[in-house]
């Protein structure tokens, strides 16, 4: 957290020189912590005050990046409890557990299925982060065939899972080259594999079960250089992982406790009754995590928990949306029906992809509602028929029909009286309430 | 080094509110519901323990409903052609609670009646023994007119009548205050509208405790951001001491989360969706956790399976955790 202009003073010499071009040593601080000048205009500050400042300019969680030639995945940089009171920043990268006792054509199988995965979710293309690969058999070798042989499969970032540094070691020789992140260092091991990963310039994991065992792994670790670590509190139920989340997070956040400023890591897999999986995965998206590792994948767990990400790490000031236009589908002729919604992302997609998949050519006008869905902006002045009409206009779109029929949807049916005064010359017609409905009534109604 | 695990103190507290009354206490239910009386953030349980953890409730409709999703449809069978089976079953699924929708018509098109949505009434209470909550079709008119009759039929049994909203809530208040009922307050997601309809119904002379807050909410992939952050918000605003916006907050998950398009449609949608009836159930069960961890005390669902699941997640999060 930023130090207070006073705060600064009390890190400055205090001597009032006027070296740095200001009156006074106190001048010279409010002017840092305002961020207008920079520390080296003062040649006489001490070099402990200097590394004071440069650690309070550090963000509270520190950005922790795994990274696979030229692929990469960052977590934390995190400011805020909750995310109405800025936003959160980087989603938390999710990744599948593999395990090397796993028979290789099965293991092969699953990491072409979550690589090959995307979903669509409005406009984007969703996908499944990285893998983590865990030695189970206890030999190296087989260790380092196995991830050798999902890195053949996949480009994506790697987590190496062993309690044992030598078994790391191995795995670290399969994919040379590459900052994966190590999991985990504990108590005991803690020399090794920190060594490891200064070694290879990885990320590294730590695992206790206290947040005192946490705070001790990352002070040694950052003693031998290792900064880019992130924590695994070991907790794996609802109600211990929600409160050691909370407990670290508002120790990084509001106490800048810097021993826990790293990015948590997940493990929702690891659960009593995997029926709970994803809803732990839910959890941790919502509540800090910054890596989160499932062991199934299915798509139908993966595609609501993408889904989920999106919508917690949007941000609350700024809906996301399309911008307003005459948008063409199905190569539309000037016989073919327009259709009008608004420029609320959700909406707009909903609608452009059942037009769509209608197989049906129509025009359909986005109206400049400030990102609002259809009965929010009606509800807010943004989407009525004035607003329709002189969009409709903005965007030519009388020139490009000879039919002129314009579909409402169903949601604001009140609004076609006036948009027929609005637009005298055209045919205005109400569709239905829901998209899913549209590729029926154009098929029915708009022929 | 030891470590102080940050501890938040609160001047406020959630309210408690009971729904649903015993023979002795003028009802016939066979056990109340309480919501309510937390001190800290959701299962902040290392702070203060929460007296009463988030319960769950099933929809039901008074008739087969027409635009419901066929995964939820199939797994409720014949039991959703009679109110009666169908609160019976959904006892024996084990909700706590029980959410009856009126329909504004029925099967054949022609307006439900008074008579028709006492009838309904009645069997969903003699055919279960949970507290219950009924909701209007949500159009201010037949709202009023049915569930006046309804409020009346069942004085003394302590229902939670819905929805209240800016536009229409003093005759519903009215009927809840006349025969000891509950309302359910909606305002579309916002702090401020939450709050000032709460001393809209307080003014009128309903007692706060007799009020359930719902801040809407929308689903996981439809805006279910925007409801999750009014939640944290209105349960941050209560903690601090605001008093009327210390009412325990339900949301209709079920209601949301089936008629996206994921939950509801089966065919014709990308393969990377997945397997249709498991999806929708995600869906649904993602959509409820995601809002119990932001403050919601009661979730009304429409799949058993959801409510198994989240059970599960409600049990465990209530439970005291190691970590104090
Ligand atoms: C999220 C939300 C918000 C968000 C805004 C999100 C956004 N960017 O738009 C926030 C919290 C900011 C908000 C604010 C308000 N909201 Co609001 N909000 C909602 C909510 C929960 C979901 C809306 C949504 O995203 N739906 C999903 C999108 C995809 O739906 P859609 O745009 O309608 O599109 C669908 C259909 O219309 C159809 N469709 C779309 N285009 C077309 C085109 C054609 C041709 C066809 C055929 C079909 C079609 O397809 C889509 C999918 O089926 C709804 C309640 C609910 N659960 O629905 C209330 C709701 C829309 N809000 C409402 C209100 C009143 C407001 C406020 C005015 C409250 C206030 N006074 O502050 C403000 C207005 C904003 C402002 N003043 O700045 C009311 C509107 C009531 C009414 N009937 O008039 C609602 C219905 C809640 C309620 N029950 O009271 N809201
Ligand atoms: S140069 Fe440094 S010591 Fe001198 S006045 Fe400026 S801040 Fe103070």
């Amino acid at each position: 957290m930023a130090l207070s202009g006073i705060e600064i003073y009390k890190l400055l010499p205090q001597t009032n020189c006027k070296d740095c071009e200001f009156p006074t040593c106190l001048a010279f601080a409010m002017k840092l912590a305002a961020k207008q000048v920079e520390l080296s205009a003062c040649p006489h500050v001490s070099e402990e005050s200097k590394a004071r400042l440069a650690e309070s300019a550090e963000p509270p969680v520190r950005l922790i990046e795994i990274k696979a030639n030229g692929n990469s995945i960052q977590a934390g940089n995190e400011i805020a409890l909750f995310r109405h009171e800025k936003t959160f920043y980087h989603k938390p990268g999710l990744f599948v557990r593999l395990r090397d006792d796993m028979e290789s054509a099965a293991l092969i199988g699953v990491v072409r299925a979550v690589d090959a995965y995307r979903v669509g979710y409005v406009g984007m293309d969703l996908t499944v982060d990285g893998f983590a690969v865990e030695a189970c058999r206890g030999d190296k070798e087989a260790f380092a065939e196995t991830v050798a042989s999902v890195r053949q499969n996949t480009r994506r970032p790697l987590i190496l899972m062993s309690r044992d540094a030598a078994m790391i070691a191995a795995g670290l020789r399969a994919i040379d080259g590459e900052n994966p992140l190590l999991y985990a260092a504990d108590e005991t091991n803690w020399e090794a594999m920190t060594e490891l990963a200064a070694e290879h310039k990885a990320p590294l994991a730590v695992v206790a079960p206290t947040l005192e065992g946490l705070a001790d792994l990352t002070q040694k670790a950052k003693d031998k250089g290792v900064m880019d670590l992130v924590i695994d509190p070991a907790a794996r139920d609802f109600s211990e992982s929600l409160a050691r989340a909370t407990q670290i997070r508002r120790l990084a956040i509001k106490h800048n406790f810097r021993p826990l400023g790293f990015p948590l890591i997940a493990f929702p897999g690891e659960c009593d009754d995997l029926v709970k999986e994803a809803m732990l995965a839910a959890q941790a998206i919502a509540k800090y995590a910054g890596f989160i590792v499932l062991d199934h994948f299915s798509a139908e767990a993966f595609y609501p928990l993408l889904a989920l990400r999106e919508n917690i790490y949007t941000d609350p000031q700024k809906p996301i949306q399309v911008q307003p236009g005459l948008y063409e589908f199905n190569n539309p002729t000037p016989e073919s029906p327009v259709l009008v919604t608004t420029n609320f992302s959700i909406t707009y997609f909903s609608v452009a992809n059942e037009v769509e998949s209608s197989g049906m050519p129509a025009w359909l006008v986005v109206a400049d509602a400030e990102g609002m869905s259809v009965l929010t902006a009606w509800a807010a002045g943004k989407f009525d028929a004035e607003r329709i009409a002189k969009d409709v206009k903005r965007f030519e779109v009388a020139g490009k029909v000879t039919r002129r029929r314009i579909v409402l949807p169903g949601q604001v049916a009140v609004l076609s009286g006036e948009l027929e005064e609005e637009l005298p010359d055209w045919e205005v017609k109400v569709g239905p309430r829901e998209a899913v409905d549209l590729p029926a009534y154009m098929k029915q109604v708009l022929l | 080094m030891p470590i102080e695990i940050p501890k938040d103190k609160w001047p406020g507290k959630i309210r408690t509110v009971t729904l649903g009354a015993t023979s002795e206490q003028g009802g016939s239910r066979g056990k109340t519901v309480t919501l309510g009386g937390a001190s800290t953030l959701p299962f902040m349980n290392f702070e203060a323990p929460m007296p009463h953890p988030p319960q769950i409730a099933f929809e039901l409709r008074d008739r087969r409903p027409d635009d419901w999703s066929a995964v939820v449809l199939d797994v409720w069978g014949g039991a959703a052609d009679d109110p009666a089976v169908w609160a019976r079953a959904a006892e024996e699924q084990g909700a706590d609670l029980l959410q009856l929708s009126l329909s504004l018509t029925n099967a054949q098109g022609n307006p439900t009646t008074p008579q028709m949505a006492v009838a309904a009434t009645r069997k969903v209470l003699e055919s279960s023994s949970l507290p219950l909550m009924v909701y209007g079709p949500g159009q201010a008119e037949a709202d009023n007119e049915l569930l006046v009759a309804v409020a009346e039929a069942t004085k003394g049994e302590r229902l939670a009548l819905g929805i209240c909203e800016d536009k229409n809530y003093r005759t519903i208040v009215a009927a809840a205050l006349a025969n000891d009922h509950l309302v359910v307050a909606r305002a579309p997601m916002d702090v401020n509208l939450s709050k000032q309809l709460n001393i809209l119904i307080t003014d009128m002379g309903l007692p706060p405790d007799r009020i359930l807050m719902d801040p809407t909410c929308g689903a996981l992939g439809y805006g279910i951001e925007y409801g999750y952050s009014v939640m944290e918000r209105l349960r941050l605003a209560a903690l601090q001491g605001d008093s009327m916006t210390q009412n325990p907050m339900t949301v209709s998950v079920g209601f949301e989360s089936w008629k996206t398009k994921e939950a509801k449609v089966g065919a014709d949608v990308p393969s990377a969706w997945g397997e249709w009836t498991e999806r929708g159930i995600q869906w649904e069960t993602l959509t409820a956790v995601t809002l119990l961890e932001a403050g919601a005390d009661l979730v009304i669902l429409r799949h058993p399976e959801s409510l198994r699941r989240v059970r599960l997640a409600i049990q465990d999060l209530a439970s005291i955790a190691q970590a104090a």
